[in-house]
């Protein structure tokens, strides 16, 4: 190791003590920095988060069938077999004059090309879908990311269906002979968001009722499966 | 230390964005490098933040180069980066969050890439700050530059746009441009980033052993043998231990 121009480091007996002082400064110095950095852009990150979180919800959730707050009237949900992901997912329950309006709730096609697709879904008290949006996902660009609303409307054609619209049985890629496209160059992206749509709505229509009467904030536990339809 | 003069100035920043290249002659910081270079718009993004990084750290272990012992200089230098990165991670987080979003763990990422830690141990820890922020600039800018050329030419031959995504991302919808539906998906892809980076050094390496003119030849100079050796590449890289 080349000679350092620090002076006086590691010359004297107490080498070791001084430079362990010094570290402790150096460490000092970078945590006060930091705080104070922190403090500053607290509220405006708090902010932009709400912001990030109101902007994909307004999408799924339409504001004018709800009066509550769905951001505070929120529970979570741990459905690995329904829901494709084994962490909880979070559940924001939209109500009108205090019944079951519309919910919003995250869901996971575990099976996409490149991993996991995350979604975001809303749902009416009937069953419809009212929007679905990828949040997260790695899909190859140009092949799979037709997924996004961005690039394509291919995520709509989601709405206003339910279970029976199209037969369960029809939830499927057309490919695999069921009612939706899929798109050039790519089969597995398009069939993962499917099935995890449909298994999502398997899933609401089998515990809504729970859902919707649990306290806010609550964690709630699914460990069933869903019927094994095809 | 007196101040640098005009033409040390030059040469430190000369080295950072030419000859000492961080992208293209150290082959440093390439994870972030090859994967972010997608769209000319996060090239961007984490060019300036990379650039911020560099300025940031230089100049406070510069600051602190008389604080920190030999034997505890590394995790020194370490804690300082991880410091100043933070800070840039949440003031983009707060003043851009939607390119926050988009670059994600490459942010706070930037901690590990190696060009930093390398200008603090071999340059920042041993000169005043001035000096500091000059190699900081230098290599920030080189850094920045290589990034936009892989991005806009990435985007350009993967998407047929051009700062696609300015208008949500960094506020700027002025600068978007669509050229072109064609899409050569390769481009896009990471094995693109790798040729087109490739291309990018072979175009240097090309560029410094060119055929030179011959240069005028004046009376009392020895004409130059034709078999003298083509002009080697400057000085071979030092490839700083990181």
């Amino acid at each position: 190791m080349s000679a350092e121009p620090t002076p006086g480091a590691g010359s004297e007996p107490s080498g070791l003590r001084r430079a362990a002082l010094l570290l402790g400064v150096c460490a000092v110095l970078s945590i006060g920095a930091l705080a104070v950095v922190e403090w500053f852009t607290r509220e405006p990150i708090a902010e932009a988060r709400a912001q990030a979180e109101r902007a994909a919800l307004a999408v799924v959730l339409p504001l004018d069938r709800y009066d509550n707050d769905p951001i505070a009237d929120s529970v979570w949900v741990r459905a690995p077999l329904w829901l494709g992901r084994p962490e909880p997912a979070r559940v924001w329950r939209g109500r009108l004059a205090g019944a079951d309006s519309e919910l919003a709730l995250e869901a996971t096609a575990p099976d996409g090309y490149s991993g996991r697709i995350e979604l975001l879904m809303g749902v009416d008290a009937q069953g419809r879908v009212l929007g679905v949006r990828v949040t997260r996902h790695a899909e190859t660009p140009g092949l799979g990311d037709p997924i996004e609303a961005e690039r394509s409307d291919w995520i709509n054609r989601f709405a206003g269906r339910s279970l029976g619209d199209p037969a369960i049985e029809q939830w499927k890629v057309r490919s695999d002979g069921g009612a939706f496209d899929q798109f050039a160059g790519a089969t597995v992206t398009p069939r993962a968001v499917v099935e995890a749509v449909a298994r999502t709505l398997g899933f609401l229509a089998q515990h809504r009722a729970a859902i919707m009467a649990a306290p806010a904030g609550e964690l709630l536990e699914f460990p069933d499966a869903p019927a094994e339809s095809n | 230390m007196p101040l640098p003069s005009r033409t040390e100035s030059a040469r430190l920043l000369e080295a950072g964005v030419w000859s000492q290249n961080v992208g293209l002659v150290q082959l440093l910081g390439l994870c972030p490098l090859l994967a972010v270079s997608g769209t000319s718009v996060n090239a961007l993004g984490l060019g300036l933040a990379t650039l911020l990084a560099l300025v940031g750290t230089n100049v406070a272990i510069s600051l602190i180069r008389r604080l920190t012992a030999a034997e505890v200089r590394i995790p020194a230098f370490v804690m300082v980066i991880a410091a100043v990165v933070t800070s840039i991670e949440l003031a983009m987080h707060a003043l851009l969050p939607e390119l926050h979003r988009v670059l994600g763990i490459f942010l706070p990422l930037i901690v590990t890439n190696c060009a930093i830690l390398g200008r603090a141990e071999a340059l920042a820890s041993r000169v005043d700050p001035a000096r500091a922020l000059l190699d900081a600039l230098g290599m920030g800018l080189g850094f920045l530059g290589v990034l936009m050329a892989l991005g806009l030419a990435r985007e350009l031959i993967g998407q047929g746009s051009l700062f696609a995504g300015a208008g949500p991302l960094l506020g700027l919808p002025g600068l978007e441009l669509k050229l072109s539906d064609h899409r050569f998906l390769i481009a896009a892809l990471p094995p693109g980033a790798f040729v087109l980076l490739g291309l990018m050094i072979a175009a240097r390496q090309w560029w410094l052993q060119r055929p030179r003119q011959a240069a005028p030849v004046s009376i009392s100079a020895p004409v130059p043998s034709i078999s003298a050796p083509a002009q080697t590449i400057s000085a071979p890289a030092r490839i700083e231990s990181a």
